[in-house]
């Protein structure tokens, strides 16, 4: 098992492993709220097309958790969209 | 970064790799793009080859001999220096640029990272598949409720299961493989929805006599799902969900021949996890702005119009695989190798199927296409779906637009598609640019006509510094 940063804490994922699968391996269905409504948000169509699954990556913001491999020592924020 | 060859195939899927097999096989030169981590596309999803002992997904697959023997010839290419694979490549538009095309790519194996990549050939073939069709209901946008192909993908591709009871609904013959594979991996599949009745089939036994193989393909379901006790329910569906930071309920009713609940069948299912689908729709993005033609399907979608060699009415441009209807991957083999073909005659080239072998695979195709239409009639979106929706429910993931807003755009403001509704009402604006809700409202707006997506000049985010680059690979031309 492979660790990766999630807003601060290690998250471990098995290698090969997208940030979304890694994310629901964990349990965790929802990681962003909605701009307008602050709805919770997660993994939706887990193929890159809805972009619910919105994340920071290594400071770079916009990246689909569903299409990005997972990988050792990755930093991952959560919460995107919020505007609070 | 540059590369040019004589056909870029975009999409690694069963019609994308039986094309770029064929095509290699012919002596042509070819790179195939794709945005994931391994060849396969959605039907041969897998974790990326160096993990595949670690993520072990193949007794969930179907037809992996077909896989394997495409995987060797594409593997046999790359080392004999004849095929690009640029896998983590994604498409985000494909231009004319003389004869040909040139395709801009960004590279994203060291994600955050991205490189420019333009690629060019003079023949182009698009094969980028589809994505589940969507019908918003109340409930349908909290987190744990997930597209069926979702849940698919994060099972084959990650060896994850989104939920521990998970209720399916839809409709089409793509909820039983999800259903079957959650149950392998001990999820238990608490109700399967079909909005859709069996006994519509028999409206088209054609179809379904000329294709043996999908009954023993359906009988093989229906035994595995009987094994792990799931039923699936005929003419029900998921018509709400609830929950608080994720889905905790869903609510079932059984429906009336036009697809409106039933009073007093409604209750309620105890769940931690959803799937949805209602059929596919084709992913356009490249073809729409090349200016191809388009045709309609039995099932409401706009597709690229094709002849029987899978050319579009563009010169040097082919499409095959769902782009061109939705009917599974036996039948996106098979155009796969007729559009390989075509480029070979085409470009001057040798055949590569013998005279047998091409009327073999003419013929599956025309058969897998019949039985694809029969599939499209049998599940149809059932036309009263829009009574489950309150005025709250969020239609417009993104933007978050309502049922109720979009309804008084197409009565109040008299908005008659979804372009329309969109100038209105921000539906379709934001991020995934009408991808997920287009075809939803464009039911709301106008049953009549087949769906045209939005033309989308860019198929994926690019950065402002990938954009730069592109810039000076078009000047050192
Ligand atoms: C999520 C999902 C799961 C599915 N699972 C199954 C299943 O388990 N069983 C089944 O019978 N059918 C399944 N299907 C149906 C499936 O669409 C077809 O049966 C089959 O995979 C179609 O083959 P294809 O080659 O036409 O397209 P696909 O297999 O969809 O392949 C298209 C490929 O193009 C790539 N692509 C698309 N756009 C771009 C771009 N801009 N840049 C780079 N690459 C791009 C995609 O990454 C993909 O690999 C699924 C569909 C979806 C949407
Ligand atoms: S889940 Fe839809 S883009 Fe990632």
């Amino acid at each position: 098992m492979s660790e990766i940063i999630v807003d601060g804490r290690p998250l471990a994922f098995i290698e090969g492993q997208t940030v979304a699968a890694a994310l629901v391996a964990a349990g965790r269905v929802a990681w962003r709220t909605t701009r307008i409504g602050h709805r919770p948000r997660g993994v939706f169509c887990g193929i890159g097309v809805c972009f619910d699954c919105l994340v920071t990556i290594d400071g770079a913001g916009g990246q689909r958790a569903c299409l990005v491999p997972a990988r050792p020592g990755m930093t991952v924020t959560t919460g995107e969209g919020d505007d609070e | 970064m540059s590369e040019s060859a004589d056909l870029i195939v975009v999409g690694a899927g069963p019609a994308g790799m039986a094309a770029a097999v064929t095509a290699l096989a012919g002596g042509l030169r070819v790179i195939l793009v794709d945005s994931g981590t391994a060849v396969g596309g959605q039907f041969w999803r897998h974790p990326p080859e160096h993990a595949r002992s670690a993520i072990r997904t193949e007794d969930l697959h179907h037809k992996l001999r077909d896989y394997h023997a495409l995987s060797r010839a594409l593997s046999a290419g790359r080392a004999k220096g004849r095929l690009g694979l640029r896998l983590a490549h994604h498409v985000w538009s494909a231009v004319r640029e003389g004869d040909g095309f040139a395709v801009r790519a960004v590279d994203r194996r060291e994600v955050p990272e991205e490189t420019a990549v333009v690629l060019r050939a003079p023949r182009l073939l698009v094969a980028t598949g589809a994505y589940d069709r969507q019908l918003p209901f109340p409930g349908w946008d909290l987190p744990g409720v997930l597209t069926v192909g979702g849940l698919q993908a994060l099972l084959k591709g990650g060896g994850v299961a989104a939920g521990s009871r998970v209720a399916l609904g839809g409709t089409g013959p793509f909820l039983l493989p999800v259903a079957a594979g959650l149950a392998k991996r001990g999820v238990e599949v608490v109700a399967v929805c079909e909005a859709a009745h069996p006994l519509a089939w028999l409206r088209h036994p054609g179809p379904l006599l000329g294709n043996p193989g999908k009954w023993v393909e359906g009988a093989r379901y229906a035994a595995a799902l009987a094994r792990h006790g799931i039923r699936v329910r005929p003419r029900t569906a998921i018509v709400g969900a609830e929950g608080g930071d994720r889905v905790t309920s869903v609510r079932i009713a059984s429906l009336a021949h036009d697809g409106s609940p039933r009073p007093g069948t409604e209750r309620r299912v105890e769940v931690d996890a959803v799937g949805v689908g209602w059929g596919f729709t084709p992913q356009l993005d490249l073809l729409l702005p090349l200016g191809c033609e388009l045709t309609g399907s039995e099932d409401g979608n706009a597709v690229v119009a094709v002849d029987d060699g899978q050319r579009t009415t563009v010169p040097g441009l082919y499409a095959a695989g769902e782009a061109c209807g939705v009917g599974g991957a036996p039948l996106a083999v098979g155009e796969g190798r007729l559009a390989a073909e075509s480029v070979l005659a085409d470009s001057g080239a040798a055949p590569v199927l013998g005279k047998k072998r091409l009327a073999r695979v003419r013929a599956t195709v025309a058969r897998q296409r019949a039985f694809a239409r029969a599939m499209s009639l049998a599940h149809p979106i059932p036309p009263a779906w829009s009574s489950w929706l309150t005025d709250e429910t969020v239609v417009c993931r993104c933007e978050e637009v309502t049922a109720g807003a979009v309804r008084a755009a197409c009565t109040g403001s008299g908005a008659s598609d979804h372009r329309q509704v969109k100038q209105l009402t921000r539906a379709g604006m934001g991020w995934c640019q009408g991808r997920m809700c287009g075809p939803a409202v464009h039911c709301l707006a106008s049953q009549e006509r087949a769906y045209v997506p939005a033309e989308r000049l860019v198929a994926t985010p690019v950065t402002l510094g990938a954009l730069g680059d592109f810039e000076k690979y078009s000047e050192n031309r």
